[in-house]
């Protein structure tokens, strides 16, 4: 599979991650190098073999319904760059 | 104008009636202080991890089994991703390829007595986002993260309805069994029950239209209106020429329009993926029988046991079956003895009436089913005529009494069954209808209509008409 350099750039988008033009290059090979991998994972036979999910054999554990954690907006708050009346505070969001 | 088809399908967020958050131990109550109700995980501290609510999982499966749907034994979590700074995680977690529940559907009723099967697609389990205010502070939007992981029941339908009319049928179905099966308090202003409603266009036999989404309905009125001013919308659109191009819209209450919101030419693109933080979830043979053990009587059996037990017609059963409340008010007052059929005539016609009229639920009726029953009883045993009765309904809604007995005594509404009162009322009535007499002995029928009519007014509503019918034929054949 070969990337353009448009799916560079929508990748790191919708990623939010920025990539420089001039990295636009490197990052292309990077991902193709990765692609190459999974076409490889994918020749491997795999017929009869039922899909996983998840790498370990392993059941969802369930919780009882009940409320154990108390209001700890105070401390909690104190590791965010900005909060007040109770709102953690982010920079305007309009849609 | 040309015929167009309205293609229709829903999706349905259900916020399940849990106590704790669908992976922590946070409250999910409504309406606390911001970020009081916002656990590690809730708030995407790093290294918190989910765990899953077992209640959570028995609501879905709950639901599944009342719409005859296929339950995954084994469902998978999975990743949505997207950046908004009420979802701390950067993803929420949903069910994508595997789904808890799969199929079914439920029968609607239309206005006309008709009924539609409407097919589920799915319905999945997920978590809810937080909230952000964007007008209460000037230079920030505010985030409370309260809501963030609340337990929600995605429900979609197939593109089967084919009217507003119908999705709003539709959707306030789901609303009972939701209510029925106690999984949701369906609590649409707190936003316990939101519909995002799909609605396109065709010629009929055409493909599918290009749909637009209308996002986060929370009144049944507003749906309806939503609905046909979308369809308008569209079809103008297409006969001026133009493409419908696929979007999100909202819908305002003020001015009655949708309008778009993003229109999806950068679309998303959620990438989804299993979420290695979750196994799959197992419902067991054990949780499985325990939760189907627990199942109450569903509407269909419920309209199918009304038919049976009190003889009603299926069109009565299905209205008082429709929702818990309504058919625990039925089975109230018919416990008291009443006569099952003029119960439900007056639950179906005078009571919803007036609630409609007041904007009121049947749970804060100010007349009780028991009230209501009392009234049924006195006009079964000719107490008081159907019109009287109507009398003492509205004295028994404005708190004049606290049984219909008080209301005929203290207001002398006892119907008059005194055979020579009534044919003294009759008597003077006739002395003065001698062209009504006329005209009924030349065969019109409605004369005689009229002269009850005047009788039934001269004795103040209190003779039986009935008996007032018989005696003025017996007097002037």
């Amino acid at each position: 599979m070969s990337l353009s350099a448009q799916d560079i750039e929508r990748i790191a988008h919708l990623a939010r991650i920025r990539v420089t033009p001039d990295e636009v290059g490197q990052v292309q090979a990077k991902l193709e190098g990765i692609f190459k991998l999974i076409d490889d994972m994918q020749s491997v036979n795999t017929k009869g073999v039922e899909p996983m999910s998840h790498g370990l054999d392993m059941v969802l554990r369930l919780r009882d319904d009940a409320v154990t954690e108390k209001n700890d907006r105070e401390n909690l708050q104190r590791n965010a760059p900005q909060a007040a009346e109770g709102y953690f505070l982010v920079p305007k969001v309009i849609e | 104008m040309a015929q167009w088809e309205i293609v229709i399908g829903l999706e349905t967020h259900v916020q399940l009636t849990t106590a704790s958050k669908i992976f922590s131990g946070a409250s999910t109550a409504f309406g606390a202080e911001p970020n009081t109700q916002a656990s590690i995980v809730d708030l995407a501290m790093p290294g918190a991890l989910p765990v899953m609510n077992k209640g959570a999982a028995e609501r879905a499966v709950k639901f599944g089994l009342a719409v005859g749907a296929n339950i995954n034994r084994r469902s998978i979590f999975a990743r949505k991703n997207y950046f908004y700074p009420d979802l701390p995680k950067g993803y929420q977690i949903s069910q994508f390829e595997t789904p808890i529940v799969q199929g079914g559907g439920l029968t609607i009723t239309l206005d006309d007595g008709t009924t539609k099967f409407i097919e589920l697609t799915r319905a999945h389990l997920e978590e809810d986002a937080g909230k952000s205010v964007h007008d209460q502070f000037d230079r920030e939007s505010g985030v409370d993260l309260n809501r963030a992981g609340t337990p929600l029941l995605e429900i979609v339908t197939e593109p089967v309805m084919r009217s507003a009319k119908e999705a709003v049928a539709y959707a306030k179905a789901l609303h009972g069994l939701v209510r029925y099966l106690d999984i949701c308090d369906g609590n649409m202003q707190e936003g316990s029950f939101r519909c995002d409603v799909n609605v396109s266009v065709r010629k009929p036999g055409e493909p599918f239209g290009t749909r637009r989404e209308i996002k986060n309905l929370n009144s049944f009125k507003f749906m309806q209106q939503a609905i046909d001013y979308e369809v308008r919308w569209q079809i103008e659109q297409i006969e001026d020429g133009k493409k419908i191009v696929q979007a999100t819209v909202l819908f305002n209450p003020d001015s009655g329009e949708t309008r778009a919101m993003r229109t999806k030419e950068d679309a998303m693109d959620y990438r989804y993926f299993p979420d290695p933080d979750l196994p799959p979830l197992v419902i067991d043979d054990a949780m499985f029988d325990r939760i189907k053990a627990s199942m109450p009587e569903l509407p269909e059996a419920k309209c199918a046991r009304f038919q049976s037990e009190f003889k009603l017609p299926e069109y009565d059963a299905r209205l008082l079956s429709q929702d818990s409340a309504t058919a625990k008010y039925f089975e109230v007052a018919v416990k008291t003895g009443a006569d099952a059929k003029l119960v439900a005539n007056w639950i179906i016609g005078e009571l919803s009436a007036t609630l409609n009229r007041e904007e009121k639920s049947i749970e804060q009726s100010p007349v009780s089913s028991v009230q209501l029953a009392s009234v049924v009883a006195r006009i079964s045993d000719g107490t008081i005529s159907n019109k009287i009765a109507k009398t003492v309904f509205e004295a028994l809604w404005s708190g004049e009494g606290k049984t219909a007995d008080d209301v005929i005594a203290a207001k002398g509404l006892k119907q008059i069954s005194d055979v020579g009162a009534i044919e003294k009322i009759v008597d003077e009535v006739l002395a003065k209808s001698a062209a009504q007499i006329a005209d009924y002995k030349s065969g019109k029928e409605k004369a005689l209509m009229s002269i009850v009519g005047m009788v039934m007014k001269a004795s103040q509503g209190k003779a039986n008409p009935a008996q007032v019918n018989e005696i003025i034929k017996r007097k002037i054949s």
